[in-house]
């Protein structure tokens, strides 16, 4: 077993509650900060830590936090974001669903860093059963005293808002998160400024994931260092990961980042290897926008190193053979999933969800989601694999916010790795609509165009 | 103007307006939308949307532009119950086009349509954060996950049946 730092408590009966979860040691880690600490030592703890970003970016925590301008008279605000919406990521959903008061330690803990007496947490409109779940949490926690005025007799006054939003996958992106609790349309603004300068109602704020905001409280109890001793280089502490697909065991699992990726998908104590005993194809193993990897590249680096659920190590041979920690939603497709068509399942995705503000991806997505239909339907042309190519590199790096690279990116390693089955599809139109291309892929080499 | 909320829900409007700083009530204009969808017989006709301005003192555009902007809100009348349907990569990879498939041969309608007796309407949606529950739909403000055919006749005739009891 791994060790646990989150979801630790997850199964203990009644977790949900104050009582219990106070019981079981809860909101020792406000305690310790608001009364032992004072906010530069908080931030100084969780820059040792090596804790980064949750949500995707992977951006370490304490330098973000550090970053908060701190001009006199203008009010602070954390922004807790909770709009998981990334295809196969649902991990903050359990930790919030599971361990709300968590979450809402870290979020007292945080805002005192920070300074924010009014705390958001922004939630996807989907999740409406876990709003409840949470201002029930934020209840309890002012009815014993952890939020309102003056919190343990420090002077310090917090409270904590949730907002659902509607649903808008750009919303997940920090300056639309911020527009749409202004209540406007989830455009995403031009950085600079950046948030932590002028961010909601044009007052210094910050933006962390739900995991991001849970981590602070182990950090706080065991001290940055300790933090940072569990897992490897700068993958510090630990992940959550939901796992999906095609496996035995889909669910959230809490990892150390030393695990190899074929001990993830093939142990017993996480994904308990693939469904019906099917073979692996391929996996997209941080969120649907990271690069797709065929087996044999997942499974092992290019030089043939095996490779570990850790940010470095999902990364390395960069985008040519390699893909990203992102959001830690793994997807596991077996030996019948269709390429073509799941890429194109994912480019309608990002056509739906660009909010149309860049020209190149509300025009490019669209397009490519057309030309993966086409292909798809089996009315692709030999030109259409070129096409999608150049389309998917005109959006990469040209949009205001990264939902353009997150549209493009699965597409250009989708025909990275898979150029053959694509082929595959236009030259048989018929025979794509009855069978899938299966596992061909494995005896031709890996295809890397120009 | 017809629609108004009632005393309920004008409370909680208000709490709904509270949680933002004095001069900043236009930041509730999601809540609130969701609020009034939830009033009004589960869409957003113009006068419901003028109401929400009217409320928050701001420009009708202003919630238009929201209304169109965000997919929860319907912007034209929908059944009782509404069964979106996840169709995106991994609930794709883990058979959402059989389930889809399943209700619009059980319902007789297609996708964006609404069923005869106004019960029923279908609707695709991208990725709800399910993905590891697959496949999945959103009926009201619950998920149900894992489903099967079998699943998905229970489902109908739990709300049918419910309906039945509510005339």
């Amino acid at each position: 077993m791994g060790v646990k730092l989150l979801l630790e408590k997850a199964h203990i009966p009644g977790i949900r509650s104050y009582d219990v979860y106070r019981r079981e040691g809860g909101y020792r880690a406000v305690e310790k900060a608001l009364k032992e600490m004072n906010p530069e030592s908080i931030v100084e703890e969780v820059k040792k830590s090596g804790l980064r970003g949750r949500g995707g970016a992977g951006f370490p925590a304490g330098m973000k936090w550090s970053f908060i301008a701190k001009p006199e008279g203008v009010p602070r605000h954390l922004v807790c974001n909770a709009d998981e919406s990334e295809p196969g990521t649902f991990k903050d959903r359990y930790l919030m669903e599971f361990l709300p008061h968590l979450l809402i330690e870290g979020l007292i803990v945080s805002s005192f860093a920070l300074g924010s007496n009014d705390t958001y947490i922004y939630i996807r409109g989907e999740y409406a059963w876990i709003t409840n779940i949470l201002e029930t949490a934020i209840d309890e926690a002012k009815a014993n005293g952890w939020l309102g005025k003056n919190i343990l007799g420090t002077g310090f006054d917090c409270n904590i808002h949730v907002q659902r939003g509607a649903g808008a996958y750009i919303c997940g992106e920090e300056t639309a998160l911020i527009e749409s609790l202004e209540g406007k349309r989830g455009n995403p603004r031009i950085k600079p400024p950046f948030p932590a300068i002028q961010g909601l109602w044009q007052r210094p704020t910050v933006v962390n994931n739900v995991e991001t905001l849970a981590a602070v409280v182990p950090i706080i109890n065991m001290g940055g260092d300790e933090y940072a001793k569990i897992g490897v280089g700068r993958s510090t502490g630990t992940k959550l990961i939901s796992a999906c697909g095609n496996i035995n065991k889909p669910g959230v699992y809490e990892i150390d980042m030393t695990i190899s990726v074929e001990d993830f998908i093939y142990s017993d104590e996480y994904c308990g290897g693939i469904a019906n005993g099917k073979k692996l194809k391929a996996c997209i193993p941080g969120g649907s926008s990271v690069p797709i990897l065929p087996a044999n590249l997942l499974l092992k680096t290019a030089k043939g190193e095996t490779r570990y659920m850790n940010y470095e190590s999902l990364s390395d041979g960069g985008f040519a053979t390699g893909s990203m920690m992102g959001s830690g939603g793994f997807i596991v497709l077996d030996e019948d999933q269709c390429i073509v068509k799941n890429t194109y399942t994912l480019a309608r995705f990002y056509r739906h969800e660009s909010c149309g503000q860049c020209s190149p991806c509300r025009e490019g997505t669209g397009w490519m989601e057309k030309i993966l239909q086409k292909i798809e339907t089996g009315k692709g042309t030999s030109s259409d694999i070129d096409l999608l190519w150049d389309i998917q590199r005109k959006i990469e790096g040209n949009t205001i916010c990264p939902l353009g690279d997150a549209a493009a990116w699965p597409v250009a390693a989708a025909i990275r790795h898979f150029r053959d089955e694509f082929e595959w599809h236009i030259q048989h139109p018929e025979e794509a609509q009855i069978r899938n291309f299966g596992l061909q892929h494995y005896a031709d080499p890996i295809h890397v165009p120009a | 103007m017809n629609l108004q909320f009632n005393d309920e829900q004008m409370t909680e409007c208000k709490r709904l307006v509270a949680r933002y700083p004095e001069g900043k009530q236009k930041s509730a204009v999601l809540p609130v939308l969701h609020l009034a969808q939830d009033s009004f017989g589960g869409w957003l006709s113009t006068e419901a949307m003028d109401y929400v301005a009217q409320i928050l003192n701001i420009e009708p555009i202003e919630v238009y532009e929201v209304a169109t902007f965000y997919s929860m809100y319907n912007l034209k009348p929908v059944g009782k119950y509404v069964f979106e349907v996840c169709q995106t990569g991994p609930c794709m990879i883990s058979g959402s086009d059989n389930i889809i498939q399943y209700i619009q041969q059980k319902l007789s309608i297609q996708p964006g349509e609404t069923t005869q007796d106004g019960l029923f309407t279908l609707k695709l949606v991208e990725c709800l954060g399910a993905c590891g529950y697959a496949p999945m739909m959103q009926v009201g403000k619950i998920y149900r996950e894992h489903l099967t055919k079998e699943k998905v006749d229970a489902i109908i005739a739990e709300y049918t049946q419910q309906a039945a009891h509510q005339q």
